[in-house]
């Protein structure tokens, strides 16, 4: 296994079209776990088929270690690339049963006999299915469907692993459990991972890294601890966790971390610089006896707290949380703990 | 190009020039021929003696008012079955609409047979019941009136199932505003179901009337014996008398078959453009209307003309069999076997014909399944902006009538074919050329929905496990697309198995086919025996039908040509 490396990568459809990804670099570490996360149609999808060769890049290259996997010229068949893919539609071929589905993998690189028979039961095993093996995918659930085509994945060891939203048509529940099951599977294969999907809570659960994609171009690539503390850019902001962003004037200097001092300056609107965009997250935000006034704009019950949203005195909106009820149209005083210049 | 910038896809690099050289084969280069021998012809002066002749134009005359009455007849059977069946709370509707589909799957020199056993004067069936008009009257079906009359028949079906679809891919919320605008069912079928399924039944009309100007089997048996030729008789008959002009003239005479089936094609995509509307996700379920105390009467003029048209043409052709001689009345005293005798056991040449005619149906529906497999996978597959001219021109040899198609051969193979100097003119090879020309389409349908509705991640995840294409084809599309794949060889195999129109062209001694066996049969007088073929014919055409209508529920929507 190596790091798989991703070199300025493009891909255009259409002569004349947008590019869907636009001069991507990245580098996965071996036996990392990638989230790239972004809204539908950000080109995430491309990038992860281009990585199983399913398409070939307009421009840029993939490599595994030193081995060149694709350019604009060349390109090694997804047949040849050992890798392996959980779809969001599972993939499961209809007419064969759970360990067929899952030895054929296998079947095809001419392992047969007691060692293929050893290697499908254990990876049945490590997804709890077992007792399933002969059993047809019709007659399974959507979690029990979605831990065969990981069983299919685990069977032949990859370098690679990638997985298509595959979460994306399970109930909430089963997405815990399957979110557990695919950190299990991550730590037992030590293969490398590369998980795409538009959920950002389940990035953060889940990897090692997240790297944020929007309009095909790549916009942060970092842990969840730092993307979601040190976000870069408005789009990455808002789509990382809760909070609300404000355009505000700049303070002074090249601060990014603003504390209560430096916000007090900031929103009386007599700091020095141009516009800047700030990022302030509810939990930041404290209700106090006196600091700015705010006005209550809605209250929602969450169960261990209401979640609120305020209105500064020039419109802009605050999202905050309070242990206390309060009233809509209530006025308040808040202090801002600490905010981020995006 | 295209294909080099996309080897990301699945397809190996073979199978765009595999696909290309099928088509160029089986479409470009036959009809290609066939319109450079008209437009020679046309350009040495040779097409102005033909056209000036007046015979060419009582043909046309004869092809033009045959197609439209029976057009006519096609709408009124056809759209009466559609609306009655599709619209209002007739019992017994699977069962009546298998029975209407029947006439169309019976090849049309069948139908014919049965129709002349039904009537007059040496009718068998109705000398047994003693009406039979008296000797020397002359046969009421040897006439413009009585090929229109058949035309319709044969062609009700493809009225009704166009007008169906149409009639069921109407949205139900539009009937159900209606209906709480206030108006009464009568008025909701008058104003809002009837005009919105006009384009239905106009394209019906269309493709009624393209195939029975390209219809050869019951103006062949029909019009012959009464002088009246169309356009595909006529061709026939120009091959009988062969002469130096020969070719010059029936390729003339065949684009005309085809400019008139390329105008009734027209009409037909006009009228169908834009009723796409059906791909909104509505129920296919068409709001029922009861009929009430009328029900009783529709249902039994519904029966009625099944008996008519269907149940009675057959009991006549029954009868004709087992008569001893054609005009000998049937009675418990006469009745025989011997017909069947000889076609079974006696007669070598209905052997070879049956010999013939099943290995040459067996061949073009195993051997198109590979092309088409392939074929179809392409056109899902691909990319490449090519696919629609591809799947157009692997359309238009079905979509032209058979005897075009079987012009298009015999010129593209008199002569020895090129570079290896073997004539296939006059070998069976030649028809089996030409049917797998005709019948690429009826192949390739089934295939290519099975293959629309296959999820692409299905294979993918087979690439991603390592399995190569001649692999993938073997463990995974081929098992995903087998019961598509098995309605397309049945239904090839109908096809090509009572098919008269390409053969009776393209047959020499010792490759006739069933059709043209019939044909000869009755051609030559022996009309008993001609009547015991077309019975077991029958008797395999029903068995097929009931075998497709068995796996209908394992099969992509559309399959089955008269399931919608």
């Amino acid at each position: 296994m190596a790091k798989l490396i991703l070199n300025r990568l493009s891909k255009t459809f259409d002569m004349a079209g947008r590019a869907a990804v636009n001069d991507i670099s990245l580098t996965v570490r071996e036996g990392g776990f990638l989230a790239l996360l972004g809204p539908s149609g950000c080109g995430k999808t491309t990038v992860l088929r281009m990585i199983a060769g399913f398409e070939q890049p307009s421009d840029g290259s993939i490599l595994l270690g030193e081995r060149v996997l694709a350019d604009a010229g060349e390109m090694v068949p997804p047949e040849h690339r050992n890798m392996a893919m959980v779809f969001q539609s599972y993939a499961l071929w209809p007419h064969m049963s759970v360990a067929e589905n899952v030895g054929y993998p296998l079947k095809v690189r001419g392992i047969s006999g007691d060692k293929r028979d050893r290697k499908v039961r254990d990876a049945l095993t490590a997804v709890h299915l077992e007792t399933y093996a002969d059993r047809r995918p019709a007659d399974l659930s959507g979690g029990q469907r979605q831990r065969v085509a990981l069983a299919r994945c685990l069977v032949t060891e990859p370098d690679v692993v990638l997985l298509d939203e595959p979460l994306a048509n399970l109930d909430r529940h089963l997405r815990q459990e399957m979110e557990e099951t695919f950190r299990e599977f991550h730590a037992r294969s030590g293969a490398t991972m590369i998980y795409v999907t538009h959920d950002q809570a389940e990035a953060m659960a889940l990897a090692t890294d997240v790297a944020v994609m929007s309009e095909g171009r790549l916009l942060q690539v970092a842990t969840p601890e730092e993307i979601y503390a040190r976000p870069e850019g408005r789009l990455v902001g808002g789509l990382v966790g809760q909070g609300a962003i404000l355009s505000l004037s700049s303070p002074a200097g090249d601060r990014r971390i603003l504390d209560w001092p430096a916000m007090q300056l900031v929103l009386a609107d007599r700091a020095v610089g141009p516009g800047a965009d700030i990022l302030v997250r509810p939990q930041d935000v404290e209700i106090a006896a006196e600091g700015a006034a705010v006005t209550v704009l809605s209250v929602l019950f969450e169960g261990e707290r209401y979640a609120l949203r305020l209105a500064l005195p020039d419109g802009q909106t605050l999202r905050a949380f309070s242990r206390h009820p309060v009233k809509v149209a209530d006025r308040l005083a808040i202090v801002i703990r600490s905010a981020w210049r995006l | 190009m295209r294909q080099s910038r996309n080897r990301g896809n699945s397809q190996p690099r073979w199978l765009f020039p595999f696909v290309v050289t099928v088509i160029f084969c089986l479409s470009v280069l036959p009809l290609g021929r066939l319109a450079a021998t008209g437009i020679m012809s046309a350009f040495r002066g040779g097409a102005g003696e033909l056209l000036s002749d007046p015979g060419l134009w009582r043909s046309v005359y004869d092809t033009l008012s045959t197609s439209f009455f029976g057009m006519i007849a096609a709408v009124v059977l056809g759209g009466g079955f559609a609306l009655l069946l599709t619209l209002f709370d007739i019992r017994g509707k699977a069962l009546l609409g298998f029975l209407f589909m029947l006439p169309t799957m019976i090849p049309p020199q069948v139908t014919a047979l049965s129709w002349i056993g039904m009537t007059g004067p040496s009718s068998a069936l109705l000398k047994a019941i003693g009406l039979a008009p008296p000797l020397g009257s002359p046969q009421p079906l040897y006439s413009i009136g009585g090929i229109a009359l058949l035309y319709g028949v044969q062609n009700a079906a493809l009225v009704y199932l166009s007008l169906r679809a149409g009639l069921l891919a109407l949205p139900r919320d539009a009937v159900e505003a209606a209906r709480l605008s206030g108006a009464s069912s009568w008025q909701v079928l008058k104003d809002v179901i009837l005009p919105l399924s006009l384009p239905g039944l106009a394209a019906g009309a269309a493709i009624a009337f393209v195939s029975c100007v390209g219809n050869f089997g019951i103006p062949a048996i029909l019009g012959i014996p009464a002088g009246i030729y169309t356009l595909p008789t006529l061709i026939y008959s120009k091959f009988a008398a062969f002469g130096p002009g020969t070719f010059a003239d029936v390729s003339v005479l065949s684009a005309l078959i085809a400019i008139l089936s390329i105008i009734g094609l027209t009409v037909e995509g006009r009228v169908l453009r834009g009723r796409d509307y059906r791909v909104i996700g509505l129920s296919g379920q068409v709001a029922v209307f009861r009929l009430g105390a009328w029900r009783w009467l529709a249902e039994l003029m519904l029966w009625l003309t099944i008996f008519l048209i269907l149940v009675m043409p057959l009991i006549a052709l029954v009868a004709s069999s087992l008569a001893p001689a054609y005009g000998v009345p049937l009675s418990p005293a006469t009745v025989t076997v011997k017909a069947y005798e000889e076609i079974l056991v006696r007669q070598a040449a209905t052997r070879t014909a049956f010999a013939n005619s099943l290995s040459l149906s067996l061949a073009t529906a195993f051997g198109l399944l590979v092309v088409t497999v392939l074929t179809g996978y392409f056109l899902v597959r691909s990319r490449s902006r090519l696919t629609g001219l591809i799947s157009a021109l692997a359309e238009i040899p079905y979509a032209l009538p058979g005897i075009v198609l079987a012009v298009a051969f015999i010129l593209l193979f008199a002569a020895p074919i090129p570079v290896i100097g073997i004539s296939i003119y006059g070998t069976i090879w030649i028809i089996l050329i030409a049917y797998f020309s005709s019948f690429f389409a009826v192949s390739l349908k089934p295939v290519v929905s099975a293959f629309r509705q296959l999820d692409p991640s299905l294979e993918e995840a087979a690439r991603l496990s390592g399995a190569g294409f001649a692999r993938r084809l073997a463990d995974i599309l081929v098992p995903l697309v087998a019961p598509a794949a098995g309605a397309s060889v049945i239904l090839v195999f109908l096809i090509a198995c009572n098919e008269l129109t390409v053969s009776a062209l393209l047959w020499s001694a010792g490759t006739q086919t069933l059709g043209v066996l019939i044909y000869n049969l009755d051609d030559s007088g022996s009309f008993n025996i001609a009547a015991a073929l077309s019975v077991l014919v029958v008797v395999m055409v029903i068995a097929m039908m009931i075998l497709l209508e068995l796996m209908a529920k394992r099969l992509p929507k559309g399959v089955v040509p008269w399931r919608s």
